[in-house]
């Protein structure tokens, strides 16, 4: 019986490996140049489906899988590393991920101070190992009325602030992102108060829903996503979802929210997603979801996007059109 | 229509300007083609689609604003018959603007769509401006403008307020960064003062 001999390959016609990992980048950087005579689109690039940096990432081992997490279809890794808010990495959707390259995500500490016991800090080499990492399928609702599905790796916030010992005073817990202009270009202008700060309420904080995440997709975080360590609260809209943390204090009193403090008409320091509750300028009753496409309709946003049975308790009696 | 300069040169120009124009106008709808057709939106095409349209609406309408002033400045009297396919244009990409806010961004929801034109400012000055230019469209044809004699001039003076509301329309929807809409508004300040008969030194009042 005759084997088939697979035909000989010459060595001239294997991409090496370091420039087929850099596929995307060179073909990006081909067409944009032969695109610069027509890319008059909004100051937008002409190419925007495929995200830069958007290669293999160091995975996380041993991820568990959850059952916090939604059996919905996640969004696509392209949509999610390639459509961000991200302002400390430029204002439109596209520039985090042509920018945030310049990020530094290792060597990273996080520090933990305030109203606790044992205020100190965290590596991120020490979070990575000594918490374990779940992936969580968490629904991402913006405050701009479009959502996205991600599988988030990460681990319950509480396990970590109980490691600090939070004292009776630790009423609130506030988080501060990065600040240096040098990586993250955005911070050059002061298109909001840097650093970017957030808060939550205790309770807010310590439920099992809240985490901090490590990765998405099963690998490390990319920069533009909030590298190496983010918030995620899936029942809030998503600009409470800090992003490259470095500080994270317990607090006696209510903390300071970035866009909060920029237009308190518009957005609350709650900002629980409520369909009931317009933005000023825009309707909250409906969302597009990323992936969808240019002819599917709005879907239905629902209360707390969708996790009332497992947070509204945390709010009762409270008018939430007052704290919105 | 009055022609300025010598005839040969200044015809040739507008037998050969005006298909280039209307080409050079059809380019950004064939890029959007190409970008719907390619799957090249982005993540969130409908929104991809409706700032593509509306930006060179309001683009197109600074350009035709822009005529008037050039000719001025050049003394090239055939400028001027560039000016309505320009504005006409203009219109074009607005009409498909309001389209697809409409048809794709709010699905025909009827309830949805009065809520955003009596609650939300930017839209409210949005719609303003295109229901303001449907008449300048309509009567921008040779008999209307004989038919009208001066009243038409007076009336396609309104689309300063037009471009004034458009500007508006976009400064309104940026949530923090206004830097974009900022060169949008400082253009059209450029092309509304060329308008106004400054007091020239040596000349009385």
């Amino acid at each position: 019986m005759p084997i088939l001999k697979p035909p000989a390959i010459p060595p001239s016609e294997i991409t090496p490996p370091a420039v087929w990992a850099r596929r995307r980048e060179l073909l990006k950087a081909a067409l944009a140049l032969a695109g610069t005579g027509a890319g008059l689109t909004l100051g937008r690039p002409l190419l925007a489906a495929s995200p830069a940096g958007a290669g293999a990432l160091e995975p996380i081992p041993n991820v568990r899988s959850s059952p916090q997490s939604t059996d919905e279809p996640p969004t696509s890794r392209d949509d999610i590393l390639g459509y961000n808010n991200f302002y400390e990495f430029g204002t439109e959707k596209e520039d985090p991920a042509a920018n945030a390259h310049t990020l530094r995500p290792r060597p990273w500490t996080v520090v933990v101070d305030g109203a606790c016991e044992a205020p100190g800090q965290i590596g991120i080499e020490e979070v990575l190992t000594g918490f374990t990492q779940e992936e969580r399928i968490y629904r991402l609702r913006c405050v701009e009325a479009w959502a996205m599905v991600v599988p988030w790796v990460g681990f319950p916030l509480g396990d970590l602030l109980k490691r600090f010992k939070p004292t009776s005073q630790a009423r609130y817990v506030a988080f501060e992102t990065l600040l240096d202009p040098k990586q993250m270009q955005g911070q050059r202008r002061a298109v909001l108060e840097w650093p970017y700060r957030e808060g939550l309420r205790i309770d807010e904080a310590m439920h099992p829903l809240t985490i901090l995440a490590t990765g998405l997709y099963g690998q490390v975080l990319p920069n533009q996503n909030g590298a190496p360590l983010r918030l995620v609260v899936p029942w809030k809209y998503g600009f409470k979802s800090i992003k490259s943390i470095v500080r994270i204090s317990f607090t006696a009193t209510q903390p300071v929210n970035t866009w909060n403090q920029m237009q308190p008409d518009e957005y609350g320091f709650y900002a629980n997603v409520n369909p009931g509750v317009d933005h000023p300028r825009w309707s909250q009753a409906r969302h597009r979801m990323i992936g969808d496409g240019l002819f599917a309709s709005k879907r239905k946003t629902l209360m707390f996007n969708g996790y009332a049975d497992q947070v509204a308790s945390l709010y009762a009696g409270m008018d939430l059109r007052q704290s919105f | 229509m009055a022609r300025s300069g010598p005839g040969g040169r200044e015809s040739a120009a507008v037998r050969y300007g005006k298909p280039l124009v209307f080409v050079l106008c059809l380019l950004p709808l064939a890029l959007l083609a190409w970008r719907i057709t390619a799957g090249r939106l982005g993540a969130n095409p409908v929104e991809a689609v409706l700032h593509f349209t509306g930006a060179w609406g309001l683009r197109l309408l600074l350009v035709t604003l822009a005529v008037t002033p050039l000719r001025r400045l050049t003394g090239r009297g055939w400028l001027l018959r560039f000016r309505r396919m320009l504005g006409l244009f203009a219109f074009f990409y607005v009409v498909l603007h309001v389209a697809v806010y409409l048809v794709l961004d709010r699905g025909l929801a009827w309830e949805e769509i009065v809520t955003d034109l009596s609650k939300r400012p930017y839209i409210m000055v949005g719609f303003a401006a295109f229901v303001l230019l449907v008449p300048l469209a309509v009567t921008s044809t040779r008999g209307w403008v004989r038919r009208l004699g001066r009243r038409w001039q007076l009336l396609h003076r309104s689309v300063y307020l037009i471009a004034v509301l458009g500007v508006l329309h976009f400064l309104w929807l940026v949530k923090a960064d206004l830097r974009e809409p900022l060169i949008y508004a400082a253009v059209l300040a450029v092309l509304l003062a060329a308008r106004v008969p400054w007091p020239r030194l040596g000349r009385a009042g």
